[in-house]
């Protein structure tokens, strides 16, 4: 190429460069507003035959990786597939139940970004959340805890409001916002994952672990040198959520598990997952 | 803009952080770096080996892993924050790096210089110190910029671990406001104000190099 | 405690499972590595041709991504990108994160690899009548990429290891997979990092012995 040539090629290759990027970026955003308005959870479901559920795989009980079949164990997988037998029944449509695990810190954006259909993940039903996901009636009763070494001589949350302490809370939690309001001065340490919170909080990063109690309860079975104290602070019932607006998906859930806890399903589940946890009164737990 | 203005502390403190692990991880691993580098050059056996032995170790397993051993295991000992562990495990692994720079610095030097230098009388450390490192760390002087803006970009990894570096602070914000795009892109502005500076210095820096030559 | 943990945490389940998260983690590597050199070349090459603004203009987004921690460009691709209406599942997102901040690396590689081939050769391919773009493939490329093999293994090792990363959007990769091995029991942490760390670093070893060979023979 002679160099007037090659001028007038750069030039032109920059300025369509450019334009493309530019356009390009303007059709996604326009795609992404469209995207927003049509999706039905209920409708792509139903199409597609199959409930896309986000679960925990790092959090005994509730979800917890089984490595030899490479799908999670737990209530909230049990009770994602109760529902969505129910749901199935209730449609009249063949549906299938598929698990994708999630972190907490990823959850909420698997169900925005439709990664996922819906969440059964241990996830506290909070005004804020619902101001941008959607959330069923509640299936678990929960409330925010702390767990802590034997001898630490800790006996609540409030005995935390230290700068000498710190809480270990997992990214993305209500634990992770909620501390703040009970023990002020004490520190936040967050990290990425339940797995990460336990090790951290044994090999002395914080002084204690906040979250749920049930899942606390978890990890007080398998480390007898740790305790859950001081009862819960906060109540905060578990929601099965999917993204804002999804109006039809929702009432079907709320009737798929309102059946579940009338016809005994709920309360075997209860029993199979929770009967075995010391210091548990898991008859509470029961459908009434 | 709001997002910025509203966050605006939490970024910088998270800047600072970043900043801070990167500058201490750049001094340790510079040091340790340059002593493992000479002690694969030194002629006993079994000082070359403990050299390679460490350079082949941290350049061939992922940073991450590195973290989570101080953070999670070696803190069972000794107690050390995310902050600490990531800095540490950060330089250990830059130092793996900067160790082979080095050494290639050091071996690109004629060995007759040393020579020379011994004997005019300098002992073989004085004339290590005083004539190769100054000459080797000319030549090496572009790749360890590069290895810096590695350093700085690999700092993320604190984020792992609690370490209240940008990366960290960046996904607590994430994941409060749910606006995912704009934060992350704050972020890597906040991220490009450190290295794309340093990337057109070492750029600038190869190409003296490259006229001196 | 940790010899029990030795003997506990490695049933032929956790292994097989490990197992599987290196596969994933030798897949995503393999796959990011050859379409970054593919499109890697290309920005290399135009930012060797030094055609007048087209060739700043690509080596400036070159630069910026190049600038950026591989962890936020994962983040950004799996969390920031579906409000774009992108959406990705998740081996594919790493996958195009890596390839993204891996194509910058190799761009630099690939023209660094074409600035050191001589200029005669350029000149001596025209003389005997080749084409600019023939002999940019016949003659210039295939030899750029013989100098360039020792550098790119070495890429390969460096997206071996930064797979790990994706932990953060929780890829199933083998460092996940050992963190959910020790969420069973956390006594198995330390036996569960020790064999995790061992397979990474003979992987990447063999690499890099591959790399010295490489250099090596061609040399």
């Amino acid at each position: 190429m002679e160099k007037a040539k090659k001028k007038q090629f750069g030039i032109i290759a920059t300025i369509v460069l450019a334009a493309v990027i530019v356009l390009g970026l303007m059709w996604a955003t326009a795609t992404a507003r469209r995207n927003e308005e049509h999706q039905d959870t209920l409708a792509r479901v139903q199409k597609l035959g199959r409930i896309v559920w986000g679960v925990k795989a790092d959090t005994k009980l509730f979800g917890l990786m089984d490595t030899k079949s490479g799908v999670p164990q737990g209530f909230d997988i049990d009770i994602a597939k109760a529902v969505t037998v129910q749901i199935a029944k209730q449609t009249d449509t063949p549906l299938s139940a598929e698990f994708v695990p999630v972190s907490a810190s990823s959850k909420m954006q698997l169900i925005k970004n439709t990664n996922i259909d819906g969440s059964v993940s241990t996830m506290t039903i909070t005004p804020e959340r619902e101001k941008i996901i959607d959330f069923t009636d509640e299936y678990f009763d929960a409330g925010q805890s702390i767990l802590v070494k034997k001898d630490s001589g800790i006996h609540s949350i409030k005995d935390m409001n230290d700068p000498k302490y710190t809480v270990i809370v997992i990214v993305g939690t209500t634990a992770a916002t909620e501390t703040k309001k009970f023990a002020p001065k004490a520190k936040i340490l967050a990290v990425q994952d339940y797995a990460t919170g336990m090790q951290a909080l044994k090999s002395g990063q914080g002084e204690a672990m906040s979250t749920d109690n049930a899942i606390l309860y978890g990890f007080a079975t398998e480390n007898p040198d740790y305790q859950i104290v001081g009862g819960t602070f906060t109540h905060g019932p578990y929601g099965i959520a999917f993204d804002n607006n999804q109006g039809p998906m929702i009432r079907e859930t709320n009737k798929a598990l309102a059946t579940i806890k009338k016809n005994g399903v709920y309360n075997k589940l209860i029993k199979k997952w929770f009967s075995d946890v010391p210091g548990l009164d898991w008859h509470s737990l029961e459908a009434k | 803009m709001n997002l910025l203005q509203d966050n605006f502390p939490t970024f910088m403190q998270g800047f600072g952080y970043t900043l801070l692990s990167s500058i201490i991880a750049l001094v340790g691993s510079m040091i340790l770096g340059t002593v493992f580098a000479i002690m694969q050059i030194l002629p006993q056996n079994w000082v070359r080996t403990i050299g390679n032995v460490y350079v082949q170790v941290f350049r061939n397993i992922p940073l991450l892993i590195i973290t989570f051993f101080f953070f999670l295991v070696v803190a069972n000992y000794v107690k050390i924050s995310g902050f600490t562990s990531g800095t540490i495990a950060l330089t250990l692994y830059t130092s793996a790096f900067i160790a082979e720079t080095v050494r290639a610095g050091i071996l690109s030097i004629d060995g007759g210089q040393m020579e020379g230098a011994r004997a005019n009388g300098l002992s073989f450390w004085q004339a290590m110190r005083h004539i190769i490192l100054p000459q080797a760390f000319r030549v090496a002087l572009p790749s360890l910029g590069n290895q810096f803006i590695n350093l700085v970009k690999n700092s993320s990894v604190l984020a792992f671990v609690g370490g209240l570096d940008l990366m960290y602070q960046g996904n607590m914000i994430a994941a409060n406001t749910f606006d995912t795009f704009l934060t992350y892109i704050i972020v890597a502005v906040f991220y490009l104000v450190i290295t794309l500076p340093l990337s057109y210095y070492v750029k600038h820096l190869e190409i003296k190099l490259k006229h001196a030559a | 405690m940790v010899t029990l943990g030795i003997f506990s945490a490695f049933t032929p389940e956790n292994v097989l499972y490990l197992l599987g998260g290196l596969g994933v983690t030798v897949g995503v590597s393999i796959i990011s590595v050859i379409l970054s050199l593919i499109f890697g070349s290309i920005v290399g090459i135009i930012q060797f041709e030094r055609i007048p603004y087209f060739s700043k203009f690509v080596g400036m987004i070159n630069n910026i991504i190049r600038n950026l921690p591989l962890l936020l460009i994962i983040f950004f691709v799996y969390f920031a990108l579906p409000k774009l209406g992108i959406h990705l599942p998740i081996f594919w997102a790493t996958v195009l994160a890596m390839t993204t901040f891996e194509s910058s690396m190799l761009a630099e590689i690939v023209r660094g690899g074409l600035e050191s081939i001589d200029i005669g050769q350029f000149e001596g391919a025209r003389a005997n009548g080749l084409s600019n773009t023939q002999t940019m493939v016949y003659i210039v490329l295939p030899q750029a990429y013989k100098k360039m093999i020792p550098p790119i293994i070495s890429q390969l090792i460096s997206l071996v290891k930064d797979t790990s990363l994706a932990l953060g959007i929780v890829l199933s990769e083998m460092t996940y997979r050992g963190q959910i091995v020790y969420a069973q029991n956390s006594n198995y942490i330390i036996p569960v990092l020790i064999v995790i760390t061992l397979v990474y670093f003979l992987l990447n070893y063999g690499l890099s012995l591959i790399a010295k060979w490489a250099d090596h023979k061609l040399a």
